[in-house]
């Protein structure tokens, strides 16, 4: 699917404030432990890092595993200190990479 | 299997001892009983469904919504979103064009056919997951109403005559759990009254989002019965017969399930 | 595959059809947690506290379990917390996650949803600037599904 992140993040915010950042990541987070209808195991595929970066720093990472559930959600925080942009940065387990990026206005 | 086959036996067999009625006898859930899945989930649970951020069914309603104004001929060129705003909560409904009963995936596909000159598709495809969804997103809160009369009557009957026929190695109808056991416990599980409004909804069990004819052959498996097959008529009879027995209830879609 | 399944072949496959996950995969051995812990911390110890973890008590699917955990912390520059480890025990593979925060965080305040293969401890440790490490665990009770097939 292409709409594979919603982010809920602040538009403005004032110097100083902690904003709460939401993501919720499509997924499948497939443990390899499942079988099919036919009984044949479904292989493991997971995302295992996801990050967030404030004007290209990090402010906030986490490695995942196995046992998040399907369509990873994440909620945490992070101080708004400039205008400028949120990244958020997820890896699958195979080195695939995903980027999508907001627009944050400090005043 | 062994360990909750005797608790389900034990559940329903007064009702399965008692009844010898046919199902043309069987009275169908008063109106006024009815009650959403919603009322038997946890809070938890309801809470996921009523975020509208972290419901994850949104991820497929967002799909949906650019789905549906994208393409060369896309449905927005025909359909404004608001215009469709209570359509979902009229199906399924009786097509004279296509002489048949359509339901919301069905009609979707017909849509794609006769207007959009792109092939159908397959039942629990994404796509059409995703498509469903934004369009019955668009009547949520409305209350499900169809229509049972005229072309729509024999299939109406039909989809009855399913809910109330007992079917596979468990030897049980529907109403057996849906209308005479609702609000029990099964396990760990409430019995609900199998309502449909919520659908299509995120199933936690199968952790992704699914159309109401997966949750039924989940049912039919569940009685050791065989599934029939999603976009069936037999199950769009019975999606009519769910429709019409949860009149009034609000539509819900993208709901959480377990 | 098409849609009906045959009678015989669904009698034959009937057991996976639910491709139920908490299935018999072997939970992780105690000392599984012990020896992931002593690989991220060494032999510092762990002391209880500061740690607020949330958990339903009874979740009704092992499937996706709500949990929130937060740090006492300023999160200052002289004082924060710089990482959150979560570990289910009686998981086949006891590692949730492993959250790195920093004194840009604002709050050592995470919230996610979570997989549990049946009732048990979860535990989250935290680790602060200053080396020190704190902990909390909570007992999380998952309800078995009626119509499950095993």
């Amino acid at each position: 699917m292409s709409t594979t992140i919603r982010i809920a993040a602040p538009k403005q915010a004032s110097r100083g404030e902690v904003l709460e950042l939401k993501a919720l990541i499509r997924h499948p987070m497939e443990t390899g432990y499942r079988r099919d209808l036919y009984g044949k195991q479904i292989p493991e595929n997971i995302l295992t890092r996801f990050e967030c970066l404030y004007n290209g720093e990090r402010v906030f990472a986490g490695e995942l595993f196995r046992a998040i559930a399907a369509d990873p959600f994440l909620t945490f925080y992070t101080v708004a200190l400039e205008s400028g942009t949120l990244e958020f940065r997820w890896v699958g387990q195979d080195g695939q990479r995903y980027s999508e990026s907001v627009e944050l206005e400090v005043l | 299997m062994t360990r909750w086959l005797p608790t389900l036996l034990l559940t329903l067999a007064p009702a399965a001892v008692a009844d010898t009625r046919s199902f043309v006898d069987r009275p169908d859930l008063p109106a006024e009983a009815v009650q959403s899945g919603s009322a038997f989930l946890t809070a938890e649970t309801r809470a996921l469904q009523a975020d509208d951020f972290a419901n994850p069914g949104y991820l497929w309603v967002e799909r949906g919504r650019e789905l549906f104004g994208s393409g060369e001929k896309a449905c927005s060129s025909c359909h404004q979103a608001d215009t469709l705003a209570g359509a979902a909560a009229h199906y399924p409904q009786y097509d004279a064009a296509a002489g048949a009963l359509l339901n919301l995936e069905a009609r979707i596909n017909r849509c794609r056919q006769s207007h959009q000159a792109l092939p159908p598709l397959a039942y629990e495809a994404e796509e059409l997951l995703a498509l469903t969804a934004y369009v019955a997103t668009l009547s949520q809160g409305q209350a499900i109403t169809v229509a049972i009369g005229g072309a729509a009557a024999p299939y109406f009957q039909q989809g009855r005559a399913y809910y109330f026929q007992r079917r596979g190695q468990l030897n049980l109808a529907c109403n057996q759990c849906h209308d005479d056991h609702w609000g029990k416990q099964l396990r760990g599980d409430t019995i609900s009254q199998g309502q449909p409004n919520a659908w299509p909804a995120y199933r936690l069990e199968w952790q992704t989002f699914g159309s109401l004819h997966r949750r039924i052959r989940d049912c039919d498996a569940g009685v050791r019965a065989e599934p029939q097959a999603s976009g069936s008529e037999i199950y769009t009879s019975l999606e009519l017969y769910l429709a019409w027995r949860a009149r009034g209830l609000s539509l819900e879609s993208p709901g959480i399930r377990r | 595959m098409a849609e009906t399944l045959r009678r015989r072949e669904f009698l034959a496959h009937g057991a996976a059809l639910f491709s139920v996950a908490l299935v018999p995969v072997a939970a992780a051995t105690p000392g599984e947690v012990e020896l992931e812990l002593a690989g991220l911390f060494g032999d510092r110890p762990i002391l209880p506290g500061r740690v607020t973890l949330e958990i339903p008590p009874i979740s009704e699917n092992g499937y996706s379990v709500p949990l929130s955990v937060e740090v006492e912390s300023p999160m200052t520059v002289e004082d924060h917390v710089t990482r959150i480890v979560l570990f289910a025990e009686e998981n086949p593979q006891p590692n949730i996650a492993r959250f790195e925060l920093g004194p840009r965080a604002g709050r050592a305040r995470v919230q996610t949803r979570i997989r549990l293969g049946g009732s048990q401890k979860v535990r989250a440790i935290a680790e602060l600037s200053d080396g020190s490490l704190w902990s909390t665990e909570t007992f999380s009770i998952v309800t078995l599904a009626a119509c499950i097939i095993q």
